[in-house]
């Protein structure tokens, strides 16, 4: 079969100052087809798209649609081209409805109201043909982001694309939506679309694509048949070795509880109750996972426990010492000063300051620490002395203290965070999403520190949405659903089971234990 | 977002440089078509500004009263807030300086004074950013709105204290009865004769100003509270997550700025008016948001746009002399475009001069 390709990439380079974000890069993206292209964060896949896209215009190297060579001068021309872009963070109006969105930008005419009615028809015409529903008078703030992906899509079609980038599209979804998104990129392809679906999750490329290629630093490493391949090649491709997906670790030895929780309840600022009276503890030397589909309370949680947000009531006891949570004001300064740690979930809205320096990010939080001072001023040269030294124990690159935070890659970022909060030695130390956003070479590393941190004898408490790097890590996992602690499983708990507990199903998971026991 | 890692040269001297480069430009056109030669007007611009003694005293004597008023502009600014009532806090401030004076200059010598006139005029100045600094921190009321509001209640509030209370028995005039030696700063002619300032009003309060310019750089940089101040600044989420009450921030930061708006008026009051009169703060107030925009909230870029700025207001006054056809009100248009480029348009000219220099920095961040 001899078909003319519908994206051929040939000999691509694009550099920005001194860093080579595309060498040389071919790519033939088969008509009709879901292509898969896999590599870790800074790995050059979003620069690609981007010039795929017209964001970025390449060095050299030429793009061929359906056989033709092009120049793409900007998004306008791509989609000119039937050459469509689901960004990871959607480009929707907010207050709009669904109809006004997808209008918007292909308007037809100054007046609205003709342009919306023919809209309208199509819209009706494509929901119909790629069982894409939704309705066309929702606002986009009261859509789920399973949702309002959809309309990213439609919007995408209705501007007649041929050619579907999806950049990260599964970042935000739960899984069921994950897996409701798959469903439609596959009707959408045999509806004869093209699909390139960009990510850096193995799971997602085994499950939808029909080819993958692989990207690492800048070059296009491999391509191959999806369905002739395996996670573990390519994982290995994308990191240039191989890589243990599993965490290597003795059995816990737990001791005493450092950390009881009792009680606990949160509402938060819509006044809806997100956590419902959740109680648990963390003993010393062992780390506790808390799964969840995110959005089910385990934020508030941490947030919480970590004095940034109020509860309604319960009690935190911890280092043997009582808080009523309830009338607590205790804030995060605080909740430090009581050997508590916390890496938050957001690194970027929360755990960084991006526009400081490296050394100053890295005593956020520890800046009251006497160590940092001398009389009235700051001891720069002794922050700098501690910054240096977490740089070189946790391999922060560039080793470069003076640096802006912005300026660091994801996963390193993630590191400087890391090392402040763990190398102030906390009892307790508290983990949202340790890896989200990282590549696989930091998150071993991650993984290995946090059970050091454990084997020395310290309680974590670590919640990710990731139901692998739970089991991988945790010694006991609580599942979280609709605010409250549904179950709690051992550390190698059956992966079905939890997904069961996950969606809310508890008594079929009770069912499925009780009928295993038997 | 940050604007990545400039050289910083190009941060603090080649962006102000363009864009006052651009303001000259059009302000150049400006004078082109009301028939007047610019290369000459800049000519006597420089020269009525920097070219004799009197003129630099005259200069700095307003560059004293920007860099006040942009130094509280600027630490607002670093913890995110943008204080635009810098008019009435000085104008409060004189109260404080007044208070000190009235009370002092006829037992005591100018020395003594001086202490309780910079405290005077910076808790009057505080005081005054403190309800709107406390609704900001408490109520979300925006600080832009009440500080704006508290512009016009501060000068009614003087206009009401300056034809009662604080009157001189028996005038007219709405100011108070001038001071004595005791509550009289000595002009820079004075101590230093040999520079030739004449009968410029510069005076002390030129070092007291300097001094806080240090005082501020290390207050941002090197202490503490500063780096609480620029977190919260920064980024309030994670500044919340580092245990930083943004109330206790919000509340210190428009207090300390509030307070260096007051201090103006030790230049205008202690040091060149001797009394205190109605409208003293002329408006140095607003020109401070420039000043702070134009030197990038830094105190050394404070000082060089606050000189800037002097030059414009010393200079502006000998060219609406030399050349009738620029009246006054022209000059305000030129000082309004200098404003209008260094500061609204502040971002016209940095996304091109950035991507001049750091052509990866655009990729760089969105790759993390």
């Amino acid at each position: 079969m001899n078909e003319t390709p519908a994206i051929e990439l040939r000999g691509i380079n694009k550099s920005f100052g001194p860093v080579h974000a595309n060498k040389d890069i071919d790519l033939v993206v088969k008509k009709g087809s879901i292509h898969g292209i896999i590599g870790e964060n800074g790995a050059g896949k979003s620069t690609l798209m981007s010039i795929l896209y017209g964001f970025y215009h390449a060095d050299d190297g030429d793009i061929l649609v359906n056989g033709k060579k092009v120049t793409i001068a900007d998004s306008k021309a791509a989609i000119g081209m039937g050459i469509g872009m689901v960004h990871q963070h959607f480009m929707l109006v907010d207050n709009f409805s669904v109809l006004e969105n997808i209008v918007l930008g292909a308007e037809d005419s100054a007046m609205l109201a003709g342009g919306l009615d023919r809209a309208r028809i199509e819209l009706k015409r494509l929901e119909e043909e790629y069982e894409l529903r939704v309705d066309p008078d929702a606002l986009i703030q009261d859509l789920p982001v399973g949702l309002q992906q959809r309309v990213e899509i439609l919007k995408a079609l209705y501007r007649s694309a041929e050619v579907l980038i999806l950049d990260e599209p599964t970042g935000v979804l739960t899984p069921p939506e994950a897996d409701h998104l798959f469903k439609i990129l596959e009707v959408l392809k045999n509806e004869g679309k093209t699909i390139l679906l960009i990510t850096h999750k193995l799971r997602e490329i085994m499950a939808a694509t029909d080819s993958v290629s692989v990207m690492r630093r800048g070059e296009m490493v491999a391509t191959r048949e999806t369905r002739n391949t395996s996670m573990e090649e390519l994982a290995e491709l994308m990191v240039g070795r191989s890589v243990l997906l599993r965490v290597d670790k003795k059995p816990a030895v737990a001791a005493e509880p450092v950390m009881q929780v009792e009680n606990l309840s949160v509402t938060d600022q819509r006044g809806v109750q997100v956590v419902k009276d959740v109680s648990f503890s963390v003993r010393a030397g062992e780390i506790v996972g808390i799964a969840g589909v995110s959005g089910n309370g385990q934020s508030e949680l941490l947030e919480t426990l970590a004095g940034i947000r109020r509860a309604t009531g319960g009690t935190l006891r911890i280092n043997g010492e009582t808080i009523d949570l309830g009338t607590s004001t205790l804030d995060a300064a605080d909740m430090r000063a009581k050997s508590m740690g916390h890496v938050p979930e957001d690194r970027h809205r929360m755990g960084l300051i991006n526009s400081f320096a490296e050394y100053e990010n890295s005593i956020l939080g520890y800046h009251r620490d006497p160590a940092y001072s001398s009389g009235l001023l700051m001891n720069i040269a002794a922050i700098k002395e501690n910054a240096v030294a977490e740089i070189e124990k946790y391999d922060i690159r560039p080793p470069n203290p003076m640096l802006k935070t912005a300026s660091f890659s994801g996963g390193n970022q993630q590191k400087i965070v890391l090392a402040r909060e763990i190398e102030r030695d906390p009892d307790v130390l508290l983990v949202g999403q340790p890896t989200r956003g990282v590549d696989i070479g930091a998150i071993e590393f991650i993984h290995s520190r946090l059970v050091e941190l454990r084997d020395a004898g310290k309680g974590i408490l670590l919640v990710s949405v990731e139901l692998d790097e739970i089991r991988a890590l945790a010694d006991r996992i609580l599942v979280m659903f609709d605010g409250r602690i549904v179950g709690e499983r051992g550390a190698n708990a059956d992966e079905g089971e939890l997904g069961l507990l996950m969606a809310g199903v508890e008594d079929q998971a009770k069912m499925s234990v009780e009928g295993s026991a038997r | 977002m940050s604007a990545g890692q400039l050289p910083r040269w190009v941060d603090y001297g080649l962006i102000p440089f363009v864009n006052l480069a651009a303001a000259f430009l059009v302000s150049g056109l400006v004078v082109v078509l009301i028939g007047e030669n610019p290369l000459e007007a800049v000519r006597i611009l420089i020269w009525g500004s920097l070219g004799y003694g009197e003129g630099i005293g005259f200069t700095l004597f307003y560059a004293t009263n920007f860099i006040f008023t942009g130094l509280a502009v600027a630490v607002a600014f670093h913890a995110g807030l943008f204080n635009i009532g810098g008019e009435g806090q000085a104008y409060i401030g004189g109260l404080g300086v007044t208070f000190a004076c009235l009370a002092l200059d006829h037992i005591v010598p100018w020395y003594v004074t001086l202490p309780f006139a910079i405290i005077g005029s910076a808790l009057m100045g505080a005081a005054w950013a403190f309800i709107p600094a406390w609704l900001q921190a408490t109520r979300g009321s925006h600080v832009v709105i009440t500080t704006i509001m508290f512009n016009f209640i501060a000068s009614s509030l003087m206009v009401y204290l300056l034809n009662s209370a604080l009157k001189k028995p028996g005038s007219m005039q709405p100011e108070t009865r001038t001071f004595e030696a005791g509550g009289r700063l000595p002009f820079l002619n004075d101590v230093f004769p040999s520079f030739g300032f004449g009968y410029a009003p510069v005076n002390l309060s030129l070092f007291v100003a300097l001094a806080a310019c240090v005082l501020i750089w290390l207050l941002i940089w090197r202490t503490k509270l500063g780096f609480e101040i620029r977190s919260f600044g920064a980024n309030a989420t994670a500044a919340v997550y580092a245990g930083i009450s943004p109330v206790r921030t919000i509340v210190i930061t428009m207090l300390i700025s509030g307070g260096l708006a007051g201090m103006m008026a030790i230049n205008e009051i202690m040091g060149s008016q001797h009394r205190l009169l109605i409208d003293f703060v002329a408006g140095y107030g607003f020109v401070g948001i420039a000043v702070a925009l134009m030197g990038r909230a830094h105190p050394v870029g404070i000082v060089l746009a606050a000189i800037l700025f002097g030059m414009l207001y010393q200079g502006g006054a000998e060219l609406s002399f030399e050349m009738p056809n620029i009246t006054r009100d022209m000059i305000i248009v030129i000082q309004g475009l200098v404003i209008l480029f260094a500061g609204a348009l502040e971002h016209m000219f940095r996304p091109a001069i950035t991507a001049l220099f750091m052509p990866s920095q655009a990729h760089a961040a969105e790759e993390a």
